[in-house]
């Protein structure tokens, strides 16, 4: 048994999901969270079968990569029921998308979604006398608070082999989206009840969020609390962390010495278990957790509302803001999420600028190093350094390939309140990647580095990069951290312990090489994991294009960096 | 009357008559389910040729600012 969730974007397909499949797809209150399909066997009343969450579309032409997704797997896949989310605080608009799938012979199940919000802008939906006239089951459903789940996949269940009989009058505006849309507006006029709305705090707040001077004031300032909230807690747990575990390794040194490979290897993993708990997990934590929050309350568009003019100013529009943004916790996504831009063009640019944002790897080589040492003021004066030479290559690459989409149309989703569940979840899922991707390499990593300096190998490899590590000032000891940031870029922090010898890097690097080795490790080539993405979502071609372009940038930003520090 | 979205003043409303983009606006619009007919508010503007915030049917939406040049709407007095 396959059941397939469809819907218009942000309708909460994908909460509809993680409610009965666990937290699988990402979801936050935004158009095009998910641009992929996740499938996952699910049990509920009694039976067992497979529940697909497919991206938001508005239609079934597919004008986005995204939407395409959608269409393809409808056409080719066996499906026994699809069900179609419907945010019923939208719903003229939700359902053109119901008609236009009464084309497939499957029963449907409309999943009435949102009604809690229906409440709140007074409104009075008839459900079940909807249903009739299309010829449908309906079922009323707040997925967010998981009610109504069990009944919808009970019913689900029990359309199995059904028939399909849908009112006929429904049947025959397949390509004609201008009588949908007037059937549908119909529709839902006939059925819903429009009450007062009572408008709330919640409905006033783009009155500041949005103005144009008090709305770019909020932001700045939500950036840098965002910004000192990862850094204060961070700060808090690092230091005793570090302490902790580098006593159990001194501890553990002295049972197997440090002067055989045995030891060596045996603290050299260690070393890497240690910095997943005491240099990664306190910042990435708390960076994900403030990442959720602003997700789900819907501020993500908001500031692609707030940057629009400014993004334009180096060549793509407000919509590319999201793979930055999303960029800040893993290019990864970022790179993917480039699929719901509708030009080529803006595809590369946004994902070449967004290889350059400081994701979370590399915002602990930032805090690790140059905020841990020199102060959280370097930090955010690398950051907005980081911001400029975007732009700047953004201008340049829009010099290269001019603007030619008109522009951005992006749904303004309401602010809804985040739940804890789902803030959680959400920051527990992109930490589990972590654990399960990253943290393995870096005990490998920070193993191999000790085998390397117990050998005396490091230096062969230390060589091949000199003319790099030489040009920037750099002592030739960084040339391993520097390759193996290709792998993973905490691995550039994390294998310093072992290439300086020491884990007090301030005793032994001077403050213009500390930021000099950051900011190169910050542009130069987008770690192995974003290449692959960029591989798959733009082309080879793109992936070396992009790959050279920020390996340049890194070289240009780093010398400039070490001559203007040599002045001081 | 019929005029272009970006003469029409903050918080009023009007119809949509038309696009003037050729096929692909036409498409592009009504994938975002945006049809001449509609009845619009324009909600806000954003300055230094940001984008512009329309409401139809309850549903907020981002329109870059050439956009909503393209964009024709009817005042009804």
């Amino acid at each position: 048994m396959r059941f397939a969730l469809v819907g218009r974007p942000n309708c909460g397909k994908s909460t509809l999901f993680n409610q009965v499949a666990g937290y699988k797809a990402e979801t936050g209150n935004f158009h095009g969270t998910t641009v992929s399909i996740t499938e996952s066997k699910v049990r509920a009343g009694g039976q067992i079968f497979e529940l697909v969450d497919l991206p938001g579309t508005y239609t079934l032409t597919g004008s986005n990569p995204a939407e395409r997704v959608t269409k393809d797997y409808l056409d080719n896949n066996q499906v026994d029921v699809i069900i179609n989310v419907v945010d019923s605080t939208f719903l003229p608009q939700s359902l053109e998308l119901t008609l236009e799938l009464l084309k497939y012979d499957v029963p449907i199940l409309l999943a009435m979604n949102m009604m809690d919000e229906v409440v709140r802008y007074g409104m009075k939906i008839d459900g079940p006398g909807l249903g009739s006239e299309l010829g449908l089951k309906t079922v009323p459903l707040i997925a967010s608070k998981g009610r109504g789940v069990k009944g919808l996949f009970l019913e689900a269940i029990k359309l199995v082999g059904s028939p399909v009989e849908i009112n006929s009058r429904f049947g025959a505006f397949e390509d004609d989206p201008f009588s949908r849309h007037k059937a549908a507006s119909e529709l839902a006029k006939k059925f819903t009840l429009q009450t007062d709305r009572q408008l709330s705090l919640r409905d006033r707040a783009d009155d500041i969020l949005l103005h144009p001077v008090w709305g770019n004031l909020t932001l700045a300032l939500i950036l840098f609390l965002f910004f000192q909230g990862v850094y204060g807690v961070g700060k808090l747990i690092e230091p005793p962390m570090l302490e902790f575990f580098e006593s159990i390794i001194t501890q553990i040194e002295g049972y197997i010495g440090s002067e055989n490979i045995v030891g060596v290897i045996v603290t050299g993993l260690l070393q890497g278990v240690m910095a997943g708990f005491a240099i990664v997990l306190p910042y990435l934590f708390p960076f994900l957790i403030g990442l959720g929050l602003l997700e789900d309350i819907g501020y993500l568009p908001r500031i692609a509302f707030l940057m629009d003019s400014l993004m334009h100013r180096i060549g793509l529009h407000g919509k590319a803001i999201v793979p930055f943004i999303l960029g800040y916790g893993c290019n990864v996504p970022a790179i993917m999420s480039t699929r719901t831009l509708e030009q080529g063009r803006d595809r590369f640019i946004a994902a070449a600028l967004s290889t350059l944002v400081p994701c979370s790897a590399r915002l602990v080589v930032v805090f690790g190093l140059v905020a841990f040492y020199m102060g959280p003021m370097w930090a955010l004066g690398m950051y907005l350094l980081n911001l400029f030479v975007i732009a700047l290559t953004g201008r340049f690459l829009s010099m290269l390939l001019p603007e030619t989409s008109p522009g951005m149309i992006l749904e303004m989703p309401p602010y809804r309140i985040p739940t804890f569940k789902s803030v959680m979840n959400k920051a527990w899922f992109r930490v589990k990647e972590f654990m399960i991707e990253a943290w393995p390499l870096l005990i490998i990593g920070s193993g191999i580095m000790a085998i390397l300096i117990f050998y005396d190998l490091a230096k062969y490899f230390d060589i091949l990069v000199r003319p790099i590590t030489w040009m920037l000032g750099l002592p030739e000891e960084l040339g391993v951290p520097m390759i193996f940031g290709v792998l993973r870029k905490e691995l550039s922090l994390v294998m310093l312990t072992q290439a300086l010898g020491t884990a007090d890097y301030g005793s032994v690097l001077t403050y213009n090489q500390m930021f000099t080795f950051t900011i190169f490790i910050i542009f130069f080539i987008p770690c192995v994991a974003t290449m692959m993405m960029i591989k798959k979502e733009l082309g080879t071609k793109q992936m070396y294009a992009i790959t050279g372009l920020t390996f340049l940038i890194a070289m240009v930003v780093g010398l400039i960096s070490r001559l203007v520090g040599d002045l001081f | 009357m019929k005029i272009q979205l970006n003469e029409l003043g903050e918080n009023r409303s009007a119809k949509i008559v038309s696009f003037s983009g050729g096929k692909k606006l036409l498409d592009r619009m009504l994938q975002h389910g945006i049809y001449p007919g509609d009845k619009l508010i324009l909600k806000r503007t954003a300055p230094m040729r940001g984008p512009y915030l329309i409401e139809i049917d309850g549903r907020e939406i981002i329109l870059g600012r050439m956009i909503a040049n393209k964009i024709i709407v009817e005042i009804e007095e």
